[in-house]
């Protein structure tokens, strides 16, 4: 598999706080990688970093042979990056499809623009059922829930059809039957594109994820399976914190 | 599935037959009758009203308060004031103010406004160029809200003063006055006063409908997408500067038609009508009837100006006082403006409170600017 982002010796510092140091991470086409760490260990930065919202201090970020850095967000985004966000960012006062519409037509000509939208496109009717929200179609975003939502900017990443997504915590504040359906989405996403997925989650991690890097205080600790990065102590004591306390115990007794 | 299919419908056959029957009563039935000092007044709100447009298209659906309409409304106005003085100066003639400014001849700039093939697509290009040019550097630097409201409203404020130093070249503060005749047709008759409202009219029904056409494209879904979300917008691939730019430019062209338009209606363009002040007279039509909605623009305009008239004929000053209660009133309690409540009438009582489009945090960056 040949590498479809590569992260070298990437520094982020803000206000003299290193948020990333001396950070490596490269990511093969069509790998789905969680990223996991700490609270503050870097990795929302790191996604800010590769699609252009945050300027590094140091270091190169290239992605399919071409560097990332120092070009607009909106140009990223064309060259292939998508990525949703932590609290879900649908426009509210347009309907589902119209939000799907639009992250599909980015690539037409303004004057493309300039018509009005006649039906609905393939793309979005592929993403509509691919969400499910179908009957959700014709209402404003507004009156979504929550999860709906999430599935909603997954949907519009979807028609944006990226090489590479980078979804920032896609199950945070969902329900227990909205994580399982969000991983069965993944699944079907990782199917053709390449992922990366920042979660917290553990027990989402443990059924959906099979490569891991670990982040912590803005490098990477460990990469690596589930099983591998779980049975890493390093990432027992920065993660799981006690692993040491449990540890002295077991000697102790 | 339905709700989709009503919206892919859109113009629906009502919001047609609606604008025929306005169209209908502007062009045929007021003309015959109203008096000719009431057509005329008309005349000048439906000049408003074509800004209002722009001013709906860039704040309400684009989220760009702009308080400096009058700086393009202004641009528009002086190129077709300029043509008519020197029309009317003559081929070898000075406009009677620069002769009592001492000027011996026609400064340089004022050349090329001669020639109707010039003046006339000036009305529009000027202030488009300088809509975009600004845009173009304000838009790119992320200025926005209250910064590029304030903003605005300094580039009108320097524009009146700058006309009014400027007295040899612009009759400073009288503005350009005595302007009797257009294209050989004396402005006085009440024939061609009634023609000049025609037209005004008929420039108000293309501009509804372009910008009708505006914001109803995928344009318009990106423009909304980019008031609520700019930063949002970008990660759909898309540069917000050339998406505010094209609203804004439009906007500025409007303002200048209307400029252009309102010469020949009431026969002077001065500082006077370009200000703060008038700039936000024309932002108040649009907020009382409902941002983000034209018709409400247009009808909140109209009924502004109307009350204005009325209140000012009976007690002069009472007006200030009463557009100032209007304001706080349509902030306060109704922040849809008129297209809000009758949305709330036709729901019924049976769903919540209007919310949504015109926060009350928005109306409160309002009142934060005008303060």
């Amino acid at each position: 598999m040949s590498t479809l982002l590569e992260v070298r010796d990437l520094e982020v510092v803000f206000d003299g706080f290193r948020a990333i140091d001396k950070l490596d991470l490269t990511v093969a086409e069509g790998e789905v990688r969680f990223l996991i760490g700490p609270n503050g260990a870097g990795k929302t930065t790191l996604i800010d970093v590769i699609t252009g919202l945050t300027k590094p201090a140091a270091g190169t970020v290239t992605f399919a042979g071409e560097s990332l850095l120092g070009r607009p967000e909106h140009k990223i985004v064309r060259m292939g990056v998508g990525r949703t966000f932590q609290t879900a960012t649908v426009f509210e006062q347009l309907t589902v499809v119209e939000n799907l519409d639009l992250a599909a037509t980015f690539r037409q000509p303004m004057r493309a623009l300039l018509r009005r939208r006649k039906g609905i496109g393939d793309a979005v009717a592929a993403a509509l059922d691919t969400v499910g929200l179908h009957d959700q179609a014709g209402s404003l975003a507004e009156v979504l829930s929550h999860g709906q939502k999430q599935w909603l900017e997954i949907g519009m990443l979807l028609v944006q059809d990226p090489h590479l997504l980078l979804l920032d915590e896609p199950v945070a504040g969902m329900s227990k039957d909205e994580r399982a359906r969000t991983g069965e989405l993944l699944h079907q996403i990782a199917e053709t594109k390449t992922v990366v997925v920042v979660e917290h989650d553990m027990e989402f991690l443990r059924r959906f994820a099979n490569q891991v890097t670990v982040m912590h205080e803005g490098t990477v600790l460990c990469e690596g399976t589930v099983a591998q990065v779980q049975a890493d102590e390093r990432v027992q004591e920065v993660y799981l914190g006690r692993s040491r306390d449990k540890r002295s115990t077991a000697e102790v007794s | 599935m339905t709700a989709v299919v009503s919206r892919l419908k859109a113009p629906g056959w009502r919001g047609k037959a609606l604008f025929l029957g306005i169209a209908f009563v502007g062009l045929v039935v007021l003309p015959s009758v109203m008096s000719e000092f009431r057509l005329g007044l008309l005349a000048k709100y439906l000049c408003f009203a074509i800004v209002a447009v722009g001013i709906d298209l860039a704040w309400g659906y684009g989220g760009m308060l702009t308080l400096g309409q009058g700086l393009f409304f202004g641009l528009g106005g002086y190129s077709m004031g300029m043509f008519l003085k020197l029309q009317e100066a003559g081929p070898k003639g000075l406009p009677d103010f620069m002769s009592y400014n001492g000027l011996t001849k026609v400064p340089a700039f004022w050349q090329p406004f001669r020639h109707a093939w010039f003046a006339l697509p000036a009305v529009l290009i000027v202030p488009m160029a300088v809509a975009a040019g600004l845009g173009a550097l304000v838009f790119r630097q992320r200025i926005r809200g209250a910064y590029f409201a304030i903003l605005t409203q300094a580039l009108a404020a320097a524009f009146v003063i700058l006309l009014i130093g400027q007295q040899g070249y612009t009759a400073g503060t009288n503005g350009l006055t005595n302007m009797k005749s257009m294209f050989g047709y004396d402005l006085n008759d009440p024939v061609n006063q009634r023609n000049v409202y025609l037209a005004v009219a008929i420039c108000l029904g293309i501009v509804f409908l372009l910008a009708r056409q505006l914001v109803s494209s995928r344009y318009g879904r990106l423009l909304i997408a980019v008031r609520d979300g700019e930063d949002r917008a970008r990660f759909l691939g898309y540069n917000p500067t050339v998406v505010k730019v094209l609203a804004f430019t439009v906007s500025a062209g409007m303002a200048g038609l209307a400029g252009a338009l309102f010469v020949p209606v009431v026969g002077i363009m001065s500082p006077a009508a370009l200000g703060i002040v008038p700039s936000l007279e024309l932002l108040i039509g649009v907020a009382v009837g409902g941002r983000a909605t034209l018709i409400g623009a247009v009808v909140g305009t109209v009924l502004v100006n109307y009350a204005k008239t009325g209140l000012s004929e009976h007690f002069a000053s009472g007006w200030l006082y009463f557009q100032g209660a209007l304001f706080i009133l349509v902030v306060a309690f109704a922040p849809k403006g008129l297209a809000g409540i009758r949305d709330m009438v036709r729901r019924g009582r049976s769903t919540g409170p209007a919310g949504g489009l015109a926060s009350p945090m928005n109306a409160a960056q309002v009142l934060e600017v005008l303060a």
